[in-house]
């Protein structure tokens, strides 16, 4: 029954890792802007069609 | 062609419509902003949004201030060789096209390595490489789409707001704890006596523990400050029963499990803190993007052109203004210190800082005030005194400004817990007494058991919840309260006092009445075309007002700077100005703004301008006197007045020509008397009122730009349910108080184990989570209740 030691110290270690996790989160502005990312996930589409067009023509252009 | 709006910004096309691949703009600088945009494969920007766009200001010379050192020094976030990063404040931000094309700025301008926006804040965060570009050159990229930003001297004195992410930390350590000890205590809520359980419990009673120690160090600590705080200005604040609870529990739980005599409340203890520290958070609902502390700094530029003895044009910081410094005011800019105009025609706008609301001419010499904006052309003037010094500025010396409250006492919340607190503490030495005398061995038991059962945590939860939330629903409403207290505050006053000129009145209309002849369809075709060639702002409104006629090619055409226009077309001639000019003496000077009217010579009649109010003011000031003292201060002359009287119940006070400190006063002396004051208004001028009083709401025709310090911030559209708004800050107050009662109820069930000596911590554990959720459950409900009438009542007004 001893290997509780174990399983305790493997969970608590786990959810220890998690909140570590959470603090870094908040500390790197995760939280700080909770809208603009919902909104720019969107953006993916657009971003990848024209920045295929865009990396030939500014190098025509310059 | 009628009416068609334009396909970048979507305002109505009324004249010169500009037509450009099948598509019609509204004005060149919107076709300019689509051009820029397809040409670089950005037209998506139209895909996301409909008509997203603004079309560009001018920006001719303003942005020059940008290419000084310790100006960029101020305003860039890092600098180095190969990177400097700016956050720009654009109040334009309001949808997703926004946030699209102001992060594909790279594709606009390669030197732009990264920008990013933050939506709630209205920024933008810009890195570009200074050796390619200068942020000169990227704001009037910026400006060129559209998306003008907005510099003020605020950002000069560089105190870069810190974000507080204090609760998050707090939340998270006290979520952590409080899962963590449940999932722990769990073996023990069912009192199996199993051999292993047993064998083991110490060691799961000190892991609870020690999850407990930073929750109750840490997560805990404000209250503990805020307990302190109370008692020693000898006030038993919400906090001090907190406070009471929350170490009771700790020393109790520490001292059970450590003689073996139980498993402790450590759930009850990390939940608690839990559930108090999550009301603080929702209760902190705030808006990032307005900002309730503004002074004069953030309406003033940071740099104006300055003109050296050899005539040359540099910027200049305006801290660096010096008295006798010659300085070059553009047009739409504002004058930053005190002084004499030496040339150029000044007509100024002082509507801002003294609530005027007509343009004033200056002629050189005449003395000129900081904080009035120039509107027509280029001036030159001398400055008199520094920024400081400044009429205007000086308004922000006075006392109000300085008395900034530290800790909050009032409130509902505060006033009840001071009955609470005695009330709980007498139970808990009578019980105790009594089981001295009965069963001296639970007496201590027993007392501890009061003590943590009547922690007030549904009581505390009560407020932040219902306030929280209706701050959320006025936000929808747009009306934007600084923090919770207002709600509060706003609920208990009984007079309000209203400034005219753009809070009553709306800013940029006006109503105009013609008296006279009537003129024929010529004399008005030749009148509007007369008018077409002035940009005079009078000439400009009367020429909208008029129909449209065709367009005439005048013959002559003269414009007399400050008295009035004159044009002839096929011998007839037309005469539109001041009755100077025109000729024709007038028996009274009237105090409003008149353009009179001659004809080939023969007087015609006069336009009246008079200040067009808010729709629905009669019905608000008819709904509103019943129940509140109300009065007007205006800055303005007395020109309204009768149409005031005519518009507002009898009792309404009406007081004109008052200066900022009259207004100021003329609260304090009302709330020396005992009102609870409300002053509603919208410029500089009223700034000072507005902090005197108990609640200042600032109306706003754009709540984006700037308005003065103030308790709540209201959309100008939303002026008419001002009384709404009362009404539901009324009834939040009434949900408090019911779930007041709730807790009452719950707190009589858990005294009734505590003193007769049966807490359990399981019941502990069961009733304090209930009671905090039920609480969260019915304020939330209810205050939805509030809002939804809110919602309704809007639908059926408009």
């Amino acid at each position: 029954m001893s290997v509780i030691y174990i399983l305790l110290t493997i969970s608590i270690v786990v959810a220890i890792g998690f909140f570590i996790a959470f603090i870094f989160a908040i500390k790197r502005g995760q939280y700080d802007d909770s809208y603009t990312p919902s909104v720019r996930m969107l953006f993916e589409d657009e971003l990848v069609k024209s920045s295929s067009n865009q990396s030939i023509k500014p190098k025509k252009e310059d | 062609m009628e009416h068609s709006s334009c396909f970048h910004c979507g305002d109505p096309c009324e004249k010169d419509i500009i037509t450009f691949q099948d598509k019609t703009f509204c004005c060149n600088g919107c076709k300019t902003v689509f051009e820029i945009f397809s040409e670089h494969d950005l037209s998506c920007y139209y895909d996301l949004e409909n008509a997203p766009g603004s079309a560009p200001a001018e920006i001719a010379g303003k942005y020059d201030f940008l290419t000084r050192d310790d100006i960029l020094e101020k305003l860039l976030e890092f600098r180095s060789d190969q990177t400097e990063i700016v956050t720009l404040y654009i109040p334009h931000i309001h949808c997703s096209s926004c946030i699209w094309i102001l992060e594909n700025l790279h594709k606009l301008k390669s030197s732009i390595t990264h920008s990013m926006v933050n939506f709630g804040k209205k920024n933008v965060r810009i890195s570009y490489n200074p050796n390619e570009t200068s942020l000169k050159e990227i704001v009037q990229l910026l400006s060129s789409i559209g998306y003008e930003p907005y510099i003020s001297l605020e950002d000069f004195n560089g105190v870069k707001d810190k974000i507080n992410r204090q609760i998050l930390y707090k939340l998270g350590v006290a979520g952590f704890a409080f899962g963590n000890v449940m999932f722990l205590s769990f073996p023990e809520y069912f009192e199996v006596n199993e051999y292993w359980l047993e064998q083991y419990k110490p060691m799961f009673r000190w892991i609870m523990f020690f999850f407990s120690v930073p929750v109750v160090f840490y997560a805990a600590k404000d209250y503990f400050i805020s307990a302190y705080k109370g008692l020693r200005s000898r006030f038993l604040n919400i906090d001090v029963p907190i406070a009471l609870g929350v170490s009771v529990l700790f020393i109790r739980s520490t001292a059970e499990i450590a003689l073996d005599l139980g498993s402790g409340f450590f759930d009850s203890l990390t939940g608690l803190v839990f559930f108090l520290l999550l009301g603080k958070f929702f209760q902190q609902k705030t808006y990032a993007f307005l900002s309730f502390e503004r002074d004069y700094k953030s309406y003033f530029p940071i740099a104006v052109t300055k003109i050296t003895k050899n005539n040359e044009e540099i910027p200049i910081q305006v801290y660096d203004i010096d008295k006798g410094d010659r300085l070059l005011i553009r047009h739409q800019e504002l004058i930053p210190v005190d002084g004499i105009l030496i040339n150029g025609d000044a007509r100024i706008d002082y509507s801002f800082v003294t609530g005027e609301s007509t343009k004033v001419k200056k002629m050189s010499g005449d003395k000129l005030f900081a904080g009035g904006k120039q509107t027509s052309g280029v001036i030159e003037m001398e400055a008199l005194k520094s920024v400081e010094q400044s009429y205007l500025t000086q308004l922000w010396s006075n006392d109000v400004f300085n008395n900034k409250t530290e800790d909050y006492f009032g409130g509902l919340t505060n006033k009840i817990s001071k009955h609470f607190t005695i009330t709980i503490l007498l139970i808990a030495f009578i019980a105790t007494t009594f089981w001295l005398a009965t069963d001296s061995s639970k007496a201590l038991n027993v007392f501890t058991a009061v003590l943590i059962i009547a922690c007030p945590c549904a009581i505390a939860l009560s407020a932040p919840f219902t306030f929280g939330n209706l701050l959320r629903i006025f936000g929808r409403s747009k009306f934007f309260l600084k923090n919770a207290e207002v709600i509060e505050e706003l609920a208990g006053i009984n007079t309000i006092i209203f400034d005219k000129t753009g809070t009553i009145t709306a800013n940029e209309e006006n109503t105009i009445a013609y008296e006279g002849k009537p003129l024929t369809t010529e004399e008005e075709t030749l009148l509007s075309n007369t008018l077409r060639g002035s940009n005079h702002p009078l000439s400009r409104s009367l020429y909208e007002l008029l129909d449209s006629h065709n367009i005439l090619t005048l013959d002559s055409f003269e414009e007399h700077l400050g008295k009035g226009i004159e044009a002839t077309h096929q011998n007839k001639s037309m005469k539109v100005g001041s009755a100077q000019f025109v000729g024709e003496e007038i028996e009274h000077q009237a105090l409003s703004t008149t353009v009179h009217i001659k004809s080939n010579d023969v007087y015609k009649g006069r336009f009246t301008f008079y200040n067009k109010y808010r729709k629905g003011i009669s019905k608000l000031f008819n709904d509103l006197k019943a129940n509140y003292d109300l009065a007007i201060l205006s800055g303005d002359n007395a020109g309204e007045k009768d149409n005031l009287t005519k518009l507002l119940p009898s009792k309404t006070k009406l007081i004109f020509d008052q200066k900022p400190e009259d207004k100021l006063e003329y609260i304090r002396h009302h709330q020396s008397e005992g009102a609870k004051v409300m002053m509603v208004g919208d410029g500089l001028n009223d700034a000072g009122a507005l902090a005197q009083s108990d609640v200042g709401v600032a109306i706003s025709e754009n709540v984006n730009v700037f308005s003065p310090a103030c308790d709540a911030i209201l959309d100008a559209k939303n002026f008419d349910r001002l009384y709404d708004f009362i009404k539901a800050a009324k009834s939040g107050i009434t949900i408090i108080k019911w779930s007041f009662l709730l807790s009452f109820i719950y707190n009589v069930i858990g005294l009734y184990f505590a003193v007769t000596g049966k807490l359990e911590p399981v019941v502990a554990a069961i009733l304090m989570p209930l009671s905090s959720i039920s609480i969260v459950f019915f304020t939330t409900a209810t205050t939805n209740l509030v809002g939804r009438r809110l919602k309704t009542k809007k639908e059926n007004g408009t």
